[in-house]
């Protein structure tokens, strides 16, 4: 295709987010001063700062191009990823998980490890979180310089630079408050600038129902095609949907994964905290109004010759993530293409922003502190979270260039969140929720679920053995093979803590209070009216998830 | 006293600005289309979605703005 040509206008929309990004870094430069402000914000957000952050720091144009090119390829299947995929987990964090992070006043997922198990296993969640997190930051900025380049034609080195010199120097100045500033940012550019392809793209076909109509039932419902893995577009069935991704993945991720997490941490009390995850359950519901209605608006329009719609191919290889650049083309006249470009540049931006902020707080108390200078400052530990983000900028732009030259890395990107999340998830649920876990069968369980999520994507990748072993059907899609393995690396996980627990040496009860359900004082919502109760709101959420299920069933 | 950090604004008075910023850019390049068509023809751009669009941003941003600029 030939690249979109922008604007002057366009290029001014483009250079205004830059102008603004990296002004609020520096007007809050000043309100960051001790390293509770640049590792947690100063902890006095409230929950509607913190739960759109909570949010946006999941909402990257990775994910969003990706979800709208799935949606082409997996139809409405890829709904599941938004609601039974989230909701559930997002609902457990608020109203079960945050009372023992936030009450614990640890400063990371790896430090409820420590304070809950011991040193070992935080160190080993730590490395893996990092290691994790600069990898998905490299990535995505490769990511983002090949969509730049294709759709643009923009230089792929000064793209990459300019967005990760600018992430660098925003991060560097005010740490965790400028990254959650520009991600609320970034969510409202996302909706003003990519919700209006959605309704072009109704406005062109007639109607929703009109889209849905166009289509097959194999991808135009959400469960009632579940019972059979070859009747639907993405050839899963039901208990791959529940069990991989609506348990494992899900709550894997929602639940351990720091750079989501970080967010409800920043947040000025309890009740905050716990509304956080509940608050963002709400916009995450309506992110398929984005996401699923443009991919499945794209697909109707490639059935009609007559619309001249069809995917980029890449030799041969149909193209499923240029469906949202290709109808921002389409549809978005001057001014407004240099919106959506900056819809896209944000989600990646930010989404470096996130990785960069939980990697610096991550390295600096969970490795660094914990491991090379026990007794290091608090100024010296605010110095080396800013030395951390220069550094991790530097690791993910050298990632970057490393995928440039072995581009099936992209592969391995779906397969990254089973290998550490899963199985954190399972050493999570019991240590929380079960006093005699011992710190030896956290750290072998830990070790046994990540190591055999990671042999397990080997075998399968290089077929030792195949994927239908995992999969329990004949029919098999790699998405598929993802829910799996990560429902048996928490299993092996989850078993492996237990049996080990059985035989080792436990922690004595008086340093688990506060960290374990039924040694903690239970006083959530004593004096708090209902209707400003976490609970309530989870509630009112579960019922929307219903509902839209029902509606789309 | 001298060299007081003045109180931090919130950051819907920052959502508000970009809003305007960008919304005033788009309906600007909306306007500039209507008056001179550039000649690239995007589906529904009869519509002119820069027009609606930017003033709904602008919208949006001015609520954004006026009610925590202070």
């Amino acid at each position: 295709m030939t690249t979109i040509s922008l604007s002057l206008i366009d290029w001014l929309v483009i250079a205004s987010y830059f102008v603004f990004v990296l002004g609020i870094g520096y007007y809050l430069k000043r309100y960051t001063t001790s390293e509770n402000d640049f590792f947690l914000a100063g902890r006095k957000n409230s929950a509607w700062v913190a739960g759109l952050a909570f949010l946006s720091a999941n909402l990257g144009a990775l994910e969003l191009l990706g979800m709208t090119g799935n949606t082409f390829k997996y139809g409405m299947y890829v709904a599941h990823f938004y609601w039974i995929g989230a909701i559930p987990a997002m609902l457990f964090l608020g109203i079960y998980m945050m009372p023992f992070y936030y009450s614990s006043r640890i400063k990371s997922v790896p430090g409820y490890l420590k304070l809950r198990f011991d040193e070992k296993t935080r160190v080993l969640n730590g490395i893996a979180f990092g290691v994790m997190t600069l990898l998905v930051s490299g990535i995505n900025l490769y990511a983002m310089a090949l969509v730049l380049r294709t759709f643009l034609g923009w230089d792929w080195d000064v793209s990459m630079w300019a967005s990760a010199i600018t992430v660098a120097i925003y991060v560097t100045m005010s740490g965790l408050m400028s990254a959650i500033f520009t991600e609320i940012i970034q969510f409202f550019l996302i909706w003003f600038g990519l919700f209006l392809v959605a309704i072009l793209g109704i406005g062109e076909i007639g109607s929703i129902s009109a889209i849905m109509t166009r289509l097959p039932e194999s991808f135009n419902t959400l469960w009632s095609t579940s019972g059979d893995a070859a009747r639907n577009g993405m050839e899963v069935t039901w208990p791959a949907i529940v069990l991989g991704l609506g348990f494992v993945l899900s709550f894997g991720y929602w639940t351990t994964d720091f750079l989501v997490v970080q967010r409800a941490f920043s947040a000025k009390d309890l009740r905050s905290a716990r509304m956080t995850p509940v608050i963002a359950s709400f916009f995450k519901m309506a992110v398929p109004f984005i996401v699923i209605l443009t991919g499945l608006t794209a697909l109707t329009l490639s059935k009609d010759p007559t619309t001249g719609f069809a995917l980029l191919k890449d030799g041969g290889q149909v193209n499923y993530d240029s469906a949202l650049p290709l109808l921002i083309a389409r549809y978005y006249p001057a001014g407004l293409i240099g919106l959506g470009v900056t819809a896209l540049l944000a989600g990646f931006m930010a989404g470096q922003a996130g990785n960069i902020s939980a990697f610096n707080t991550v390295w600096t108390y969970d490795i660094y502190k914990s491991v090379i200078n026990r007794n290091a400052s608090d100024t010296h530990l605010l110095w080396m979270g800013r030395a951390a983000t220069m550094v991790g900028v530097l690791i993910s732009i050298g990632t970057a260039y490393w995928a440039k030259s072995f581009p099936s890395i992209m592969d391995y990107m779906q397969a990254i969140f089973s290998w550490v999340n899963a199985p954190l998830f399972a050493t999570m649920l019991l240590g929380m929720f079960i006093r005699w876990i011992t710190p030896n069968g956290a750290f072998w369980g830990l070790l046994a679920g990540m190591s055999s999520s990671f042999t397990l994507f080997l075998a399968v990748k290089f077929q030792w053995i195949e994927a239908k072993i995992l999969t329990l059907s004949s029919v098999a899609s790699d998405m598929s093979a993802n829910f799996w393995r990560a429902w048996w690396a928490w299993l092996i996980c989850f078993l492996v803590t237990i049996i080990v627990s059985l035989f080792t040496t436990r922690k004595p009860e008086s340093e688990l209070v506060g960290l374990v359900k039924g040694l903690t004082q239970e006083t959530l919502g004593e004096h708090v009216p209902l209707l400003k109760r976490p609970e309530f709101f989870a509630v009112l959420s579960l019922i929307v998830l219903v509902v839209l299920n029902v509606i789309f069933w | 006293m001298n060299g007081e950090v003045p109180k931090m604004k919130p950051i819907w008075y920052f959502v508000g600005l970009v809003l305007l910023v960008m919304g005033g850019l788009v309906l600007l390049a909306g306007i500039l289309e209507l008056l001179s068509p550039s000649g690239r023809q995007t589906v529904l751009g009869e519509t002119h979605p820069g027009i609606w669009w930017g003033c709904v941003m602008l919208a949006a941003g001015g609520i954004f703005y006026f009610t925590h600029r202070k």
